[in-house]
Order: structure tokens, then sequence, then C-alpha cells
């Protein structure tokens, strides 16, 4: 057996497009940008080949001999080490043994369709470095050629006779003496194992094996870790809380149940015959209707952890991940569009500022960005909707929210497995990777985390995962299954145990397929690997259930039986590995409980004096600030157009380049029926008070929604929390605030949560050269997703300005709310009051725009978020390629103000609920009249000037032309 | 008029089949997506069929390269039976990715006397995946599926879409047979000077190419996303029109038939 290698360089004359990358991201590091850089990218043969025959392997499939040239040889040979440049070092990146390599998986395939006997292939990427030292080359290698989580790195020639093959595994039964253990033994066990379990927990857990009279196995062990895991069973959120603020105290038994599913019971019970969600806070994701015959689902995830060691597997992993919650909920749906929200650092971070373990903030974006579009665009899912939020605070602990929204006939909501019917595991085989994500995920970042947790990383594969949907569909509309749901944190140990939590199951693991040998069983009941999903399928439809996957080339297997015992019971062969019973492992953990509080920050006034000079250039700063800034080059690498339900872009305007406010996409192309998705998140505000976070974040969630055409009536919401280190009542006290908040808001505005999730712990520690610990936690950040309903998907509206002398009017009240806006920011200025929402006033605005619009009567409209009314209209006005010319002095504001505070309040405060519409002349009385139960002002009129101006009686505070305001605000993320 | 029956062929990764079969029956075929393993097993399926329509998506997550696994697929297994289809007076398109297949399994093109394709469709010149909508321009009146089309405008969603010619004299070649059916083209006409005109590169900005018949034809943009008006970018502004102009190349398929 041979092992040849083949190298695939561009072809004479082609570009060098890898090695150009290289040396950019070099200079963007501030490297030494002399390098120079020769890439190749390859793959390694194991099998009974003929030179003659990789040599034709290397011309018909691995490479395009029109583009592209190869060498070809044994591994080792010196044809292989000659540099295309001359004097350079060699550097070769391999994927770590056991990591997903689908492009070998894939190449195998067709080597072996083509009748060639290879038995095994990997990938690898070459590079020939010249003009650095070594150690410059060691630099590069680890910041922008390999990641050591996923990726070995190997310098000089390849030393390898024959890839990797896993050892045989021979079984033994591992117990764990836990009864003899002390509290330090207990805490530590928890530790070093990545339990990750708390003292009383691991007490409980020994006193109940004590109980047994016996102790546990290390597979019963880890089945209650994974199920007791913050990621599984939000023991925090969900438990008891004992909370206080400026208002008094309050206790909670369930704070999540008492506060945001509380406010949708209320919703529920109030709109009595006109409910309309169907199944919320119990499947993988929520439903509600949508028309006759289809519900629509939505879920939000995070990935923050993982993304945070490594990008692009974190990423790609975590929208794959969130696609499976739609497809396991009820019986199956079908996903018909992503959304996708990032936090990072500062993209141009100093590298001196990285501390130990982080990888610079560029590299995490540029790499979180490629892990969705291959997923989602590979996956056939339009990414129509997202955003990107950018504070130093992520560094070390970036967020990556993945969202997915699915459409189900109204009669497949519900599923329910039941006792006698197989435990049926498909799609992607089992291997090693993802080990410990669910307990890790609950675990705070240091500079340690990589070595400690590199199991918890991986990388996707989304084919095996669209070829799971397809048969999924097909099997659900045949009715050949009672139960689905996917595999996600904590692998078949949560999946298998929430299945069988009401019945009981008995699961086979050494029928589990595996990627390679050497797994025990332990390993295969918690393993993360991706792709998977499991089902319940009677027995008298196993066969056709098995056909079908066999007949698309996915694997199916029966893993287990579900048993009418109300026990888990594992086993390996004839060997019985785990006993527990459903109720310890479900409802055998302790209460957490915890203490929080909450102060608000005193409240600091703004100096507004001589501000206003300044306007025009606070504008274009604002404009070019990287969270309003054009996020142009991440949106056109998602293919927003695939399923062609696409009704409203995310990007809007003459050009096809203006921020439009929601996306508008129709699931059933025969039907106008539409839904919107959008979002509101402002963490920023959270440094003020965490309550007004929340409701400013929900209302920018529907007012963007509603900015395009939909029905405020029919506005469902996702919350995703992602906080520091709960176990501080402080931090603790800052989120219930918020989830009060949450509580509020929804029934004042009848707008129900019907799923959601939290993300805590989001620190990252390292230590600096003195030795001490630093961390640094992230901003409170609650994102909000919405998603709504258009009667008629004709009438929907977009934010650029369409045609000259069309009026312009605000609607809706604006406040000296400055606190945590975007002109502070970039002013640098402190203090000020955070916008707040007042109910009572949002409610009757979104109704009456809403109304507006549906009757035509609107030609733009635009939701006013961060830098207020000025970044608005500049945005309608360079969307549109158009000018307006409006005067302030109209603005209502909450009280009367003079001077620059006026002006300045009236340009740049965030006061929610406000939104500028263009309505055409013959409209305008209409329109007047739609808006008279509102607060609602004419500003000016659109004009063909190219020219914003903005001015408050007698004095110009904006006269800039739409060409320098469009570059403001495109050039920065221009990549 | 006879109703044509349609394959809209499937494979693991193809992803555009439910749209590109719902465009073909709007203009009045028969569409049916079929697995890519059904037709391995009995090629002979594809006798019921007139029109074979390959759409777009990440066929074996274009893993390797676009299109190629599946292509290699059609070489090593479905060579007869594709050529019998193309003789027999029957249409076959495809559309993005099935582009990549149509050229990559020497189908759309046939390889040269050393077994080299004469064209391929690679990395975009910037490297990477691109959304747009692009102005295209009929540059040939040899193309069945562009008959009545001057201009038209539709997007593109593709990383590997930069048509390269393999050598001047192929290029002139299949520009003399009237085969570089499709090009991209300014809003006004005109030659693209570059990004994002041409959104890939493309050599002489080729979006589509067909083969000496004119019933065999490839294409990088996606006419079947847009059979609606408000599929179109601008439709608020630019008024909503009865249909999308990407329909006009599904009925010209149907309407081959009548």
């Amino acid at each position: 057996m041979v092992l040849w290698e083949v190298d695939i360089y561009p072809a004479t004359g082609q570009v060098d497009r890898r090695s150009a990358e290289i040396v950019s991201e070099v200079v963007d590091l501030g490297l030494d940008a002399q390098v120079q850089v020769a890439a190749a990218h390859g793959y390694l043969l194991e099998g009974d080949l003929s030179e003659s025959e990789v040599q034709q392997l290397a011309a018909k499939i691995l490479a395009d001999h029109v583009v592209e040239k190869t060498v070809v040889a044994q591994v080792g040979d010196a044809a292989l080490n000659e540099s295309p440049i001359g004097e350079s070092s060699l550097v070769h990146v391999l994927p770590k043994p056991g990591v997903m390599d689908p492009v070998a998986m894939t190449a195998l395939k067709g080597i072996q369709d083509s009748g060639a006997e290879a038995t095994q292939v990997r990938t690898f990427s070459k590079y020939w470095l010249a003009g650095v030292e070594s150690d410059t080359i060691q630099v590069i290698s680890d910041k922008i050629l390999a990641n050591d989580s996923i990726e070995q790195v190997i310098y000089g020639r390849l030393d390898l006779d024959r890839l990797e093959h896993g050892v045989a595994y021979e079984f033994e039964l591992k117990t764990v003496a836990i009864r003899e253990l002390t509290d330090d033994e207990l805490e530590s066990l928890s530790t070093s194992g990545q339990l990750y379990l708390t003292l009383v927990e691991m007490q409980t857990i020994q006193q109940h094996f004590k109980k047994l009279d016996r102790d546990p196995t290390d597979i019963e062990l880890e089945s209650v870790a994974q199920t007791w895991s913050e990621h599984c069973s939000h023991k925090t959120l969900a438990g008891r809380i004992a909370y206080r603020d400026e208002n008094g105290e309050r206790q909670f038994d369930n704070m999540l149940k008492e506060t945001i599913f509380g406010a949708t019971v209320r919703i529920r019970e109030e709109l009595g015959d006109d409910d309309w969600c169907v199944s919320v806070f119990k499947d993988n994701a929520g439903i509600v209707t949508f028309n006759d015959d289809f519900n629509v689902v939505f879920k939000v995830e995070t990935h923050n952890h993982p993304s945070a060691l490594e990008p692009y597997g974190g990423a790609n992993t975590g929208i794959g991940g969130v696609i499976r919650d739609p497809m396991g909920t009820g019986l199956g749906a079908k996903p018909i569009c992503n959304t996708n929200v990032f936090c990072f650092a500062n993209p141009d971070t100093a590298l001196d500022n990285l501390p130990a373990g982080v990888l610079h903030p560029r590299r995490v974006m540029k790499g979180v960005v490629s892990g969705v579009r291959d997923y989602g665009n590979r996956m056939g899912i339009p990414t129509v909707n997202g955003a990107l939020y950018f504070d130093d605070r992520y560094l070390g602990n970036p967020l990556v929210y993945a969202g997915n929204v699915g459409i189900i006939p109204c009669e497949m909501s519900f599923k329910e497995a039941h006792a006698g019917e197989w435990v049926v595991a498909i799609g992607g085989h089992t291997g090693r990777d993802g080990i410990h994500g669910a307990t890790f995920s609950s675990a705070e970042l240091t500079s340690e985390s990589e070595s400690l947790s590199g199991g918890a990383v991986q990388i996707g594969n989304a084919i095996t995962e669209k070829m799971v949907l397809d048969v999924l569909i097909e099997a659900r509309d045949r009715g050949l299954y009672t139960c689905v749901t996917d595999c996600g944190a904590g692998g078949f140990a949560s999946a298998v145990g929430e299945m069988g939590e009401e019945i009981g199951v008995e699961v086979y693991l050494d029928k589990c397929p595996l990627k390679y040998d050497g797994l025990n069983y332990t390993e295969i009941w918690i393993s993360e690997a991706q792709e998977r999903m499991v089902f319940s399928v009677p027995d008298e439809n196993w066969q056709e259930f098995h056909d079908l996957c066999q007949s698309e080339g996915v694997s199916a297997n029966i893993i287990g039986k579900f048993q009418d015992t109300g026990r888990l019971v594992l086993k390996y062969g004839d060997h019985v590995v785990g006993d527990l019973t459903m109720e310890f492992l479900h409802n055998g953990r302790p209460p957490v409980v915890r203490d929080a509080f909450y102060e608000p920050p005193a409240v600091t006034d703004i100096d507004f004096e001589d501000t206003v000079a300044n306007a025009p250039d606070d504008l274009l700063k604002i404009l070019s600030s990287l969270n309003v800034a054009s996020k142009e080059w991440v949106i056109r690498q998602y293919d927003h157009e695939v399923q062609a339900g696409s009704v409203i872009k995310p990007l809007v305007g003459v050009a096809n380049d203006g921020p439009g406010d929601a996306a508008v996409v129709r699931p059933i192309l025969d039907s106008w029926r539409a839904l919107t998705i959008s979002c509101g998140m402002n963490p920023r505000y959270g440094d003020f008070d965490t309550y007004h976070m929340a409701t400013s974040g929900i209302d920018e969630a529907i007012r963007n929604s509603v900015a395009v055409g939909a029905d405020p009536d029919r506005i469902a919401i996702l919350d995703n929390f992602c906080w520091g280190y709960t176990d501080r009542p402080e931090t603790l006290g800052s989120l219930v605030r918020a989830a009060l908040a949450c509580y509020d808001m929804a029934v004042d505005l009848q707008t129900p949560f019907i799923s959601g999730k939290d993300s805590l712990n989001n620190e990252f520690s390292s230590f600096d050269d003195a030795g001490e610990k630093q961390t640094i936690s992230i901003p409170s950040t609650l994102l909000i997703s919405a998603m709504g309903q258009v009667d008629d998907a004709r009438t929907c509206v977009t934010m650029d300005f369409k045609e000259s002398g069309n009026a312009i009017y605000l609607v809706g009240k604006t406040a000296c709310e400055l606190g945590g806006s975007h002109w502070t920011l970039v002013r640098d200025m402190e203090g000020g009051h955070v916008p707040k929402v007042d109910t009572s006033l949002a409610r009757p605005i979104f109704r009456a725009v809403h109304q507006a619009i549906s009757t035509g009567l609107v030609r733009a409209c635009h939701d006013l978020s961060e830098g207020g009314l000025a970044v608005g209209l500049a945005e309608m006005a360079f969307a549109g390629g158009l000018g307006a010319s409006v005067d302030l002095v109209n603005v209502e504001t909450d009280r009367e103000f003079d001077g620059d505070v006026e002006l300045i309040t009236k340009l740049f405060s965030e006061s929610n609920t406000r939104f500028v519409c263009e309505v055409k002349p013959e409209n305008q009385e209409a329109f007047e009249a739609a808006m008279s139960g509102v607060v609602c002002s004419l500003l000016g009129i659109v004009d063909d000037t190219e020219q914003l101006s903005i001015s408050c009686g007698n004095v110009v505070a904006v006269d800039l032309p739409i060409a320098e305001l469009k570059e403001a605000w495109q050039s920065p993320l221009r990549w | 008029m006879a109703t044509p029956r349609v394959l809209v062929l499937r494979a693991p990764g193809t992803n555009c089949d439910f749209e590109t079969a719902h465009a073909f029956q709007r203009a009045g075929a028969e569409a049916q997506r079929i697995h890519i393993n059904r037709v391995l097993e009995n090629p002979d399926l594809m006798k019921g069929f007139q029109i074979l329509c390959i759409p777009g998506g990440f066929s074996y997550g274009d893993d390797v390269a676009a299109g190629r696994i599946l292509a290699n697929q059609m070489r090593n297994h479905l060579a007869d039976v594709m050529q019998e289809f193309k003789v027999s007076d029957k249409l076959l398109l495809g559309i993005c990715n099935g582009f990549q297949v149509l050229i990559k399994s020497g189908i759309l093109l046939e390889d040269n006397e050393n077994g080299d394709p004469p064209a391929t469709l690679c990395w975009n010149d910037h490297g990477r995946y691109e959304d747009r909508w692009v102005h295209l321009k009929t540059t040939s009146d040899r193309c069945v599926f562009l008959r009545g089309v001057d201009q038209v405008y539709l997007p593109i969603a593709h990383a590997e879409g930069r048509f390269v010619i393999n050598g001047e004299e192929v290029a002139a070649s299949l520009k003399n047979n009237g085969q570089l059916a499709l090009a991209y083209t300014t809003a006004t006409g005109e030659d693209p000077t570059g990004f994002p005109d041409n959104p890939n590169g493309a050599e002489l900005n080729v979006a589509g190419v067909c083969d000496t018949t004119g019933r065999v034809f490839g294409l990088m943009p996606h006419p079947e996303r847009f059979i609606d008006g408000t599929q179109h970018p601008r439709w608020t502004r630019e008024g909503l029109q009865d249909e999308g102009a990407g329909m006009t190349i599904f009925r010209n398929a149907v309407e081959y038939f009548a």
C-alpha cells in the first residue's frame, strides 16, 4: 500500500487567490509585508493505486486542468518538495485525525465511483513562504494558516507512510467510586471530568448512588451531567431566584416561567378564540399559525464558545444545529429562511492587544461569516436577515446567534413516541467530535479552553444534513414515524433521553454507526457529532423508512427501543452499562437557588454646549461606525434568494445597496401571504439599564417588521439572552430585570414570545504578564428576533426614498434620549438618559403605520434606531439616490428644549417607536387622517438635488451630498 | 399543445429543484423532481421525458469542485443515455450548478482530442460567493431557450461561475458557432468593464452557453428566481410586473414542443 500525494496549484497565468489573501491578512495584522507566498491544496490518497491511475484521478476528478496544474508523486518524493518560488519555507496544514473532512469524503466517493481502489483520502493545504524569518512563519501559521483546535501544522516536508486508522475498541466497564469522595474531591471530579456540575449537584448524585448501594458507571455520571447542564436544563433562569431592585423584592420559583413564558400564557388567555400560538416553549422551536394549511416555526440559538475557539466550525455547526431545530419540531418543519446575528470586537484591534488564547477579531469575523455562508448556502436556505454588532468586550467571547424559520402542515405540529417503537438514528455517523459540548458551553472561557475543550469543536457537513432533510420531509408525508428530534448538545444522551422521558428507553450503543473504530460506549452516547436526527418508528414502518433512507444514500439504524419502564437502560452488546430512572435523570436535580439584585447606575447629564456645529461631522462618523455601516460584504456572500420566496431583500434601493429594515419572504410560491423577519438589539443601552435595553430591543424588532408591512397584531418574538457570569447576584439581577421588561412589553403590546434560549457565563479570562487574572465580561446582550406576517406581499414597502416631490413625515415622539446612543459613542461622551418605550404610545403607532402601509399610502418607511433621525434620513436619501430638504422645527418632543439640546435631540436622539414615512402629495390627506391618533409631524420633501439638508428654523444643521454620506456608510466594511 | 414532461434531476445537495419545477409547471409543463439514484438504477426512465433540467444547488457539496462529482457520475454511468437524449430533439437545461455539471460532464461542450474539456467554470475573480442581480444580453440566435430575449435582468448566486475557455482557438470556434449565447452586460447594454457588471470575471463576459444545436443550454443566472414581480429587487420603486422575465426561458422550452 502506497500513500500518494496530489498537489494542486493555479495554472500558469491564473491568479493565486489564496496566496494573495494570505499576504493581505499578513498586512492587516501588521506582520512583515515582505512575505511572498505560493499556496497549493491537495489530497493524500491511500490504496492500491498505480502512478498512472493517480495521474488520471488528478486529471479527471481532483483538479481542473483548464485553470490548475498538478504535481503527483508518492509522499516524500523530491518532486513534491520543489518550491515554485525559490528559496522558501514549507508549511503543511492538515485536519487533525477525527476532524470532519467533507471534501475528502466526497473525493473518496468520486474516486471509488470511477472504479479506482482508494481506501482513504485526506485533504491538506500547502504553503511556501519566502522573505520572512522563521519566527514570523510561526506567527503566520498560528494566526492565518491554521487553527490548532482542529488542524495540525507540519513544517517542512511531509513524512507519512499511511493515514491513521482507528484502533479497535476493547470493551471495559468503568465505574466511578463517587460514594467515598469528599466535597473537595467531588468538586475536583466535576471539573476534571468536564461535568461542570455544582457541589450540591455532585452531592445529590452521590446520595442517589449511596441509596442504590452501588457506584455509578462513567456513562451514568455523564448522562446526568448532560441532562443537568445549563445548556440542556436552563437551570439558572428556570430556577429559584430572590430578586430585588429599587422597586422592591420578588421571589421566583421559576423565573423564566413567571416572566417570559408567563407573558405568553397571559396573552393567549386574553386572545381566547383568536389565539394564534400553536406550540410555545416546549418543542425545539415555537409554532404559530400561518394560513389554513400551514403553521410556521421559529428558533434562534447561540454557538458562542465553539465559535471563539474555531470560528468557521463553530458558526458552521451553529447554523447547522439551529436548522435541525425546526426539522425536529412537531413531525418536522421545512426550513425556509435563516437569520444570523454576530457580535465581535473591533476587527482593527492591534495584534499586541490580544490576550493569550484569543483569535484576532478580524479572523473570528471572517471565519464566522464563512462558516454560516457555507452551511446555509449548501442547505438551500436563504439567509435573509441579520446584524453585526461591535464592542471590544466581545474580544475573547464573540457571540454567534443563528436562527431558522420553518413551515409545517398544521396537522403535523405535534408528536409523540410510544413504547414498543424503534429508536432510529439517521444521518451523520458518530465520532469523537463535540465531546462535552453541552457541559463546555456552561463553562467560562479561558486561555486554556482550547487545550482542554478542543474536542468540543467540530466542522459540519451541510450536504449530509440536506440529505437528511430530503428524506425527513418524504418520510413525514408518508407518515412513517411518530416522533422526531435532533441531536444537538448532549448528542444521543439528550435526544434519546428527552424522547424517552415519559416512557423509558433501552439503547444499543454498539449499534450506533461510527465514523471510525475505537470509540467507547460513553463517547458514543455523548458525542455531539453533527447532522444526526433521532426518530421513533413503529415496527411496521421500519422497512419502508429504512428503504427510503437507503434510496437517497442516508444512513439509518435502529439504536434502541422505547419501553414502558420509566428507565434509561444503556447496553453495549450484552453488557448493561447504564441504568437510571427517568425520574432521577429529569427531576432529580436539586433546584438552583440564586440571589439577584439590580441597582441602576445614576443618571448623569450630557454637556450639549457647542455641539451643533459638529453635527455634519457627527453624522458622517455615525454612518461610518461599525454597527451602522453597510454590511454588504457579508450579505452578498449569503444566498438570500434560494427557494424563490424573496419579496424584500436585505439590500434595497435604487442601486440594490441600501439597508432594508426587515426581510420579507413568501414560503408558498402560489400564495401572496408572507413572513417578515427582523431583529432588535442594543447592548450599549444595557450599560444604563437592562430593563430599557430589553424594551428597546423588542420595540426595534417589532418596528423593523412593521416598517416593511407586517401586521403588528401578528408578530411573534424570540428572546436570546447572552450574559456574563450569573453566579454574581448583580449580573443575574441585570438579567432578571431584562426578563421583567420582556414580560411588561409582551403583555402591553400583545406580542407573544414563542421560544427562547439563554447562554450564560460569557466571560473570558486570561493571565497578564504579571500573572494577574484578567476577566472580560461581555456586555449584557439580549437579542430579540421577530417573525411577522403580511396578508399580501404586494403591499410591502422598502426604506429608500422613491420620488422627488413626496412629503416626508416623522411618526412618533422624540425625547432627549442620548444615553448609550451612537452620537455619544462617536463623540466619546458618557451619560444621558437611555431610550425608554411608552407602550401606550407604541401600540397605536404600530397599528396606524401598518394601516397606512397596507392601504398603499406609504411610498417608503424606515424605522429610526442607531443615530436617530439624522441617520434615518441619510439612509433613505442615499438608498433612493434622491435628496431631501427637511425642517425639524415641527418635530414633536416630550418637552420644550432650546439651543443645542433641541437640535441634537431632534437629530440624534434614539427614542423608540419612531418611523420616517414618505408619502405622495395626493395621499398626504389620507395619511394624515390615518395618523390622527398618534404623534406625526411633516418634516419636508424629497427632492432631486442629491443633497441632504436638515435645518431647524433658521439654523442649517446638515447640508451634505448623498454621495458623501453613502461613502461614509459603505467604506468601513468594504473588504 | 402537447404538455412536455420535465425531469428535474436532483442529487445530494441540489437545492433549487422545487422552484425550478414550479417555474416549468407555471410555464405549462409537467415537472417531476427525480433523484439521480433513480436514474442510475434505471437510465431508461429518461425516455419518458422531453426536457431534462439540472437545477441549482451544491451537488455533493461542490466538494472537490463545483458540479464535478455529479458530472463524473454522468460521464461514468449515463453517457449513452445522455447522448441519446441529446440527439432525440429534446431539450437540456442546466442552471448554475446544473451548468457546472453540464460543462464538466462534457455533455454541453464535448471534450477535445486529448480528453480535456474545452472550457470550465471556476472560482469567481474576487474569490467569494456572490448573490446579486445582473444585466444579461443574448448574443446569438442559436439558443432555443433564449428566443425572443434581447436583454434580461436576473440574479446570480454562486462562488464558481467564472467561465474560462481553453485557448483562443476554442473561443473563436464557440463564438463563430453562436454558442456563447448569453453575456453579462451593463444596464444600458454595453460590454462590462469589470465587477460588478461582470460579477465573476468570466472570459468574454460569458454567462450562458449552448451546444451547436441550441437545444442544450447552461447558464449561471437563476431564471427560476424571477417568475413573479415581487422577486425583482426594486419592485417597490419601479412597480410590480405581472410576471418575472425569467418565465420566458421556461416558456420557450415548453413552446418548443408545441
